[in-house]
C-alpha cells in the first residue's frame, strides 16, 4: 500500500531536488502559520479594547498564545503514524479521566468538569476534543471506506461514550462539540448520505423528547431567551439584547478602536470572553467582521487543502474533522452572540480570552501541520 | 473488481474524500454566509435602530433645576434664601431589588411613612434612570452612614440640592408664605418640563404668587454614564436660568415692631406706604415657622398648627373679616361732607341714643353706659370723630341711606379684594340693599343702616382693606393696589395706578382734623398715644362686637370669656402733613381699641423715627 502511494503521479518531483527549507525541516505549514498569526494579532487588539485597555489581559493572553504556539510546533514534529499509534491509548486514557471526573472531580457552578492532580486543575473534556476524533479516525483508518454499517456503529459508540460522560457533568455544549467532531470523521470517511439524512431526521424527531426529559431548566431557559430576549430584559435576555445592540450600533465603519460605548461602558457582559465578537463588531463595524471571517475562511480552506493533500486515511479524516470542528466554534460563537443560536459557552476561536481552548485548538493545528508535512515526507 | 474481495481502494477513497471536502466547503461557506447575512442585517439594515438604542443606553438627559430667586426686604435683608441640603434618592433601574434596598435604607436612616408614600408616587411618574428622592435634609451622620454602605447599595444616590430656608421663620410667615414639596395636584398643573428636577413649589403667599418669577428656567445636561449608572462625562450642557430675586416693600424693622407690640395676642397689623401702595408690614399673629413646611411638615407638627384654637395658619391680615366698628367713621364723615349732607359746622343733638322716626327702639351710643348721657348736647363732626360719637353717624347714615353709603365707601376698597400680590385674600362685605337681596334674599331694614353707619352689622373688612382705606384717606384719594413687590432683580416694578378718588381738599382737611383730635385732642379716644410723640398722627379707634349684646345689657369686660371680648381696632396715618405710613390694626378679643392703638404708635415710631416706640 505504501508503495502505491509513492507512485502517486501528482506528487511534484521538485521537492526532491530542492534542499529542505527551515519550514520544512520543522514541519511548519507556512500559510497556515501566517494566517494563525494574523488572527491572533487581530484578536489581541480586540482584546486590549474589550478588557478595558488592560495591558495585563493582553500579556496574559499573549503568554497563552506563546505556550499554544510552542505546543503547536511541538505537535507538528510528531510523526502522524505515531499519533495514530497513540490514538487508542489516548482514547482509553481520556475516557478513564472522564470517569475519574465523575467520581472525584471538582465542581463549579453546579457542574463537575475538573480533575485536580497535584494542585493542577484540568478539564479532561477539553482534551477529548482532540482525542475523540483521533480515536474514531484510528478505528476507521484501516477499514475499507466508506465504512460498513457495523463499523459506523462502532465509531458511533466510540464518540458517543465520552459525549454521554460529558453530557452528565453536565456540559451540553462540550458534549455536542465532541460528538460533532467524531461525526465529522465519519462524514469525511464517506458514510452514505442515508446515514446523514437519517441522523438529521432522528435529531429533529428527538427534539421534543430531549426538551422534555434531557434538557435541564437552565438549558431550556437559554433557548427560550434566544427566541425572545425581550421576555427577560434585565435577566437572561440582557446579554443578548446588549450584544445585538453592540453589533448593530457598530454599523459598517464601527465606532473605532476603544470607542465602543456598549463595551467600554460595561453594557456588554462577558465582553472579553464569549462575547468578544460583539466588541469587534461594535468597534470595527461590518468591515472588521468581514476581515475576521476572511481570515477564518482562509484558515478553513487551508485545512481542507491539507486534508486533500494527506496521504493516509487517518490524516485525511483528522484534517477534515479538525477543520470542521474549528468552523463549528466560529459558527456557534458568532451565531449565539448575534442571537441566532442559544447561548452556550463556546469561545470565539483564538480571539476570546482564555487559555484552555487556545491550547487545544493550537494542538489541533499542530496535528494539522503534522498531516501537511506527512505528504511531503512521504513524497520524498 | 469483485466486491467480495475486501481491499482498500485508495483512489476511490481519495475521490470520496475530495467529494466530501467539497461538500464540507459548501456547508462552511453557506453557513458563513448565514453569519454574514445576520451581521449585515444587524449592522446595516437595523443600524439606526441599534445606534439609537446604544445611545439611549449611555446618554441620559439630566434636568438641572434652576436656583430659586431670593427674597429681600426693602433694606436688603434676606427673607428667603437657599441652603445646600443633602437628599437621598434612588435610581430604580439600577436597583436589583427595590424592597430589599428600601428595607436596608430604613435601617440606615429614618424614613417616615409619608416619605415612603411620596417616594412611591413619584416612582410611577419618573423618567428612566431618573433619581427619585426618598429623604430630604440628611444630617451629617446620616450622610456618613450612607457613604460607608454605598458600595452594597447600587442605585442609591446622595446628592446636594439647594433648599429654601427662611432665616426669620415665624416673623414673616404670613407675609411671605412658603414653599413645599410638589404634591399630586400640583404636578398636573405645573409645566412638566420646567419642573423636572425641582421638588418644591410656592404653596402660599408671595412664594406662590411670584412662583413663575422665583422659579427660573430649567437647564439640561446630556451625560454619558456606564451600565452601573456612574456619570462619566458631560456631553452637552444648557445651564439653568436662576429665578429672579425679589425685593419687597416690607421693612423688617416695622414688621418686627408690629410683632413685638402684638406680643402673644391674636391679631393683625398691616402697614402701607400711601405714596406707593407698598406694604411695609403684614403681620398675622400667631404665626408659625415656615421652615417646617419646606420638606413636608410632620403630622404631629401639622396637627398642632391645624387644631390650635388660635388658628396660626389663618392669615388674619388678608383672610380675617371683621366688623370695622368706629374705624369707618372718618370715611363716613368724608361721605357726609362730599354728599353735602353735613358741613363742618352742622351739629346733631346727642342724648346718648338715637331713634328712627316711628320706631320705639333706642340705638345707643357707646358713651351712654359710661356717662349715662351723650358726648355733648350738640355734636359737630370734629367731636364726632375725636370722641367717636355714634349718634352723629346714626343720623348721617340714615340721611345718606345704605345704597349711597355703598357708593361713597366702595372707592376706598371695601367689599372687593384689594388685589394685593399674595394668595387667599378675602373680599369682606360692603352691604347694600342689592347685596342683602342677593346674599340673604331679604329686604333691607332701616335700622340696619344705622348699624352700618358705625361699622357694625353686616359690614366686614379685612385688616388689609382697612389699611388700604386708611391709605386712600392719607393720600387724599390716591388709590393704589397694595403690593408687596418693590423690585425684580433690582428693577423697580409697580402695579398700574387706579383711578383717584376726587374729593374737596377742605373735606380731607376736615376729616384729618377730627382724626388728629383722636390722638392729640384733650378728649380724643386715643389721646394716651400722644404722650411723647414726635410727629402728628391721625387715627381712629374702633371696637367690634364678637357677640351680640341685648338691648339693655351692659358689656363688662371682666365678665366675658376671653374669646368673647370685643375686638380692638385702630387705624392711623402719619405724619399728617405728608403721610408716609398708613396702618390698620386689629387685636382679637382685645377688649377695645386701647389694645390696638399702642401697636400703631410702635409701628409708626419705628417707620418714622427708625426705632421701636
Amino acid at each position: 500500500m505504501g508503495d502505491y502511494v509513492r507512485q502517486m503521479p501528482h506528487q511534484g518531483s521538485d521537492d526532491m531536488a530542492r534542499p529542505p527549507s527551515a519550514a520544512m525541516r520543522f514541519h511548519i505549514d507556512v500559510p497556515l502559520l501566517l494566517l494563525l498569526m494574523a488572527l491572533t494579532v487581530y484578536g489581541l487588539f480586540v482584546l486590549y479594547s474589550a478588557s478595558g485597555q488592560s495591558m495585563a489581559a493582553v500579556i496574559r493572553q499573549g503568554r497563552y498564545f506563546l505556550v499554544a504556539y510552542v505546543i503547536m510546533i511541538l505537535g507538528a514534529q510528531i510523526n502522524l503514524q505515531r499519533y495514530m499509534r497513540w490514538a487508542p491509548w489516548l482514547y482509553l486514557l481520556g475516557v478513564g479521566t472522564l470517569l475519574a471526573v465523575m467520581f472525584v472531580g471538582v465542581g463549579a457552578k453546579g457542574a463537575q468538569r475538573w480533575l485536580e492532580v497535584g494542585g493542577f486543575r484540568f478539564q479532561p473534556s477539553e482534551i477529548m476534543k482532540l482525542v475523540v476524533p483521533m480515536g474514531v479516525a484510528w478505528f476507521l483508518a484501516d477499514r475499507i471506506l466508506p465504512p460498513r454499517a457495523g463499523y459506523v456503529l462502532g465509531a458511533l459508540i466510540l464518540l458517543g461514550l465520552p459525549a454521554l460522560l460529558i453530557l452528565q457533568q453536565p456540559d451540553l455544549g462540550t458534549a455536542l462539540l465532541i460528538a460533532v467532531s467524531g461525526l465529522f470523521v465519519l462524514f469525511m470517511a464517506g458514510i452514505g448520505w442515508r446515514y446523514i439524512f437519517g441522523a438529521v431526521v432522528l435529531a429533529v424527531a428527538s427534539a421534543w423528547p430531549a426538551w422534555m426529559f434531557v434538557f435541564k431548566d437552565y438549558q431550556k431557559q437559554r433557548i427560550l431567551t434566544m427566541l425572545n430576549p425581550e421576555s427577560d430584559k434585565l435577566g437572561a435576555g440582557w446579554n443578548i439584547i446588549q450584544s445585538k445592540t453592540a453589533i448593530g450600533s457598530g454599523g459598517w465603519q464601527g465606532k473605532g478602536w476603544m470607542k465602543g460605548t456598549q463595551s467600554q461602558l460595561d453594557f456588554l457582559p462577558e465582553s472579553h470572553t464569549d462575547f468578544i465578537i460583539a466588541v469587534l463588531a461594535e468597534e470595527y463595524g461590518l468591515r472588521g467582521i468581514l476581515l475576521l471571517l476572511s481570515i477564518y475562511l482562509l484558515i478553513l480552506l487551508r485545512g481542507f487543502w491539507i486534508g486533500l493533500q494527506a496521504q493516509t486515511g487517518f490524516g485525511r479524516m483528522m484534517a477534515g474533522s479538525l477543520t470542521l470542528t474549528f468552523f463549528v466554534y466560529i459558527f456557534v460563537n458568532m451565531g449565539m452572540v448575534a442571537g441566532l443560536l442559544p447561548v452556550v459557552g463556546v469561545p470565539l476561536p483564538l480571539v476570546s480570552a482564555g487559555g484552555t481552548s487556545v491550547v487545544t485548538l493550537m494542538a489541533g493545528f499542530g496535528m494539522l501541520m503534522a498531516i501537511s508535512t506527512e505528504k511531503r515526507m512521504v513524497a520524498r | 473488481m469483485p466486491q467480495y474481495i475486501a481491499l482498500k481502494d485508495p483512489l476511490r477513497e481519495s475521490r470520496i474524500y475530495s467529494a466530501r471536502t467539497i461538500g464540507a466547503i459548501i456547508l462552511v461557506v453557506g453557513l458563513l454566509a448565514v453569519i454574514v447575512v445576520r451581521y449585515h442585517s444587524l449592522q446595516i439594515t437595523e443600524y439606526e435602530n441599534y445606534r439609537t438604542q446604544s445611545d439611549r443606553n449611555r446618554i441620559q438627559l439630566q434636568p438641572l433645576p434652576p436656583k430659586r430667586g431670593l427674597i429681600y426686604d426693602r433694606n436688603g435683608v434676606l427673607l428667603a434664601d437657599n441652603r445646600p441640603s443633602y437628599i437621598l434618592s434612588v435610581v430604580r433601574e439600577q436597583v436589583p431589588d427595590l424592597e430589599a434596598t428600601l428595607v436596608e435604607l430604613q435601617a440606615l436612616v429614618p424614613v417616615s411613612d409619608s416619605d415612603l408614600e411620596k417616594f412611591h408616587k413619584k416612582l410611577t411618574r419618573r423618567r428612566p434612570y431618573e433619581a427619585v428622592p426618598l429623604r430630604f435634609r440628611l444630617t451629617e451622620e446620616e450622610q456618613a452612614r450612607l457613604a460607608v454602605n454605598r458600595y452594597r447599595l447600587p442605585g442609591v444616590v446622595v446628592d446636594a440640592q439647594l433648599l429654601r430656608h427662611y432665616p426669620h421663620g415665624e416673623l414673616f410667615s404670613h407675609a411671605l408664605g412658603y414653599v413645599g414639596r410638589i404634591n399630586e395636584r400640583e404636578v398636573l398643573m405645573l409645566d412638566e418640563t420646567q419642573y423636572r428636577g425641582t421638588f418644591h413649589v410656592g404653596k402660599v403667599g408671595v412664594e406662590k404668587y411670584y412662583e413663575d418669577i422665583l422659579h427660573g428656567e430649567v437647564g439640561y445636561q446630556n451625560v454619558e454614564s456606564n451600565a452601573h449608572g456612574r456619570v462619566l462625562r458631560v456631553l452637552e450642557r444648557h445651564a439653568p436660568t436662576p429665578g429672579a430675586d425679589l425685593t419687597l416693600h416690607l421693612d423688617i424693622r416695622v414688621q418686627q415692631a408690629a410683632v413685638d407690640a402684638l406680643g402673644d395676642r391674636r391679631g393683625a397689623v398691616v402697614a402701607i406706604d400711601p405714596l406707593t401702595g407698598g406694604v411695609l408690614a403684614l403681620v398675622s399673629a400667631p404665626g408659625f415657622d415656615t421652615n417646617l413646611f419646606v420638606n413636608g411638615i410632620s403630622s404631629v407638627d401639622y396637627s398642632a398648627l391645624r387644631d390650635s384654637l388660635d388658628v396660626p395658619l389663618f392669615n388674619r391680615a388678608i383672610q380675617g373679616q371683621y366688623p370695622p366698628g368706629s374705624t369707618i367713621k372718618p370715611i363716613m364723615a368724608m361721605a357726609g361732607l362730599e354728599s353735602g349732607l353735613v358741613t363742618p359746622e352742622s351739629t346733631v343733638a346727642d342724648p346718648g341714643w338715637y331713634k328712627l322716626p316711628g320706631d320705639r327702639r333706642k340705638y345707643r351710643d357707646w358713651i351712654l353706659r359710661i356717662r349715662g348721657t351723650g358726648h355733648a348736647p350738640r355734636v359737630d363732626m370734629n367731636m364726632a370723630i375725636a370722641q367717636s360719637c355714634d349718634v352723629y353717624f346714626y343720623d348721617l347714615a340714615r340721611r345718606l341711606t345704605i345704597d349711597r353709603m355703598y357708593e361713597y365707601l366702595h372707592p376706598y376698597g371695601f367689599g372687593t379684594r384689594t388685589g394685593i400680590d399674595t394668595t387667599s385674600e378675602r373680599p369682606g362685605i360692603l352691604p347694600s340693599t342689592r347685596w342683602k337681596r342677593e346674599a340673604m334674599a331679604q329686604p333691607w331694614y332701616p335700622g340696619e343702616t344705622l348699624s352700618a353707619g358705625i361699622g357694625q352689622g353686616y359690614m366686614l373688612v379685612t385688616p388689609m382693606q382697612l389699611a388700604v382705606a386708611t391709605s386712600v384717606l392719607a393720600s387724599k384719594g390716591q388709590r393704589k393696589t397694595p403690593h408687596l413687590l418693590q423690585a425684580i432683580d433690582g428693577q423697580p416694578v409697580a402695579p398700574p395706578p387706579l383711578e383717584p378718588l376726587i374729593a374737596k381738599q377742605e373735606n380731607w382737611q376736615e376729616v384729618y382734623k377730627g382724626m388728629r383730635e383722636v390722638v392729640h385732642g384733650k378728649r380724643g379716644t386715643a389721646k394716651y398715644l400722644a404722650k411723647g410723640i414726635e410727629y402728628e398722627m391721625a387715627g381712629k379707634t374702633g371696637t367690634a362686637q364678637v357677640i351680640g349684646i341685648a338691648q339693655n345689657a351692659v358689656y363688662n369686660e371682666d365678665e366675658v370669656a376671653e374669646r368673647h371680648r370685643h375686638h380692638g381696632l385702630f387705624i392711623a396715618f402719619a405724619p399728617i402733613e405728608a403721610p408716609t405710613i398708613a396702618v390698620a390694626i386689629i387685636v382679637e378679643n382685645g377688649g377695645g381699641s386701647s389694645a390696638a392703638a399702642p401697636i400703631a404708635r410702635a409701628v409708626i415710631d419705628t417707620w418714622l423715627l427708625g426705632e421701636a416706640g
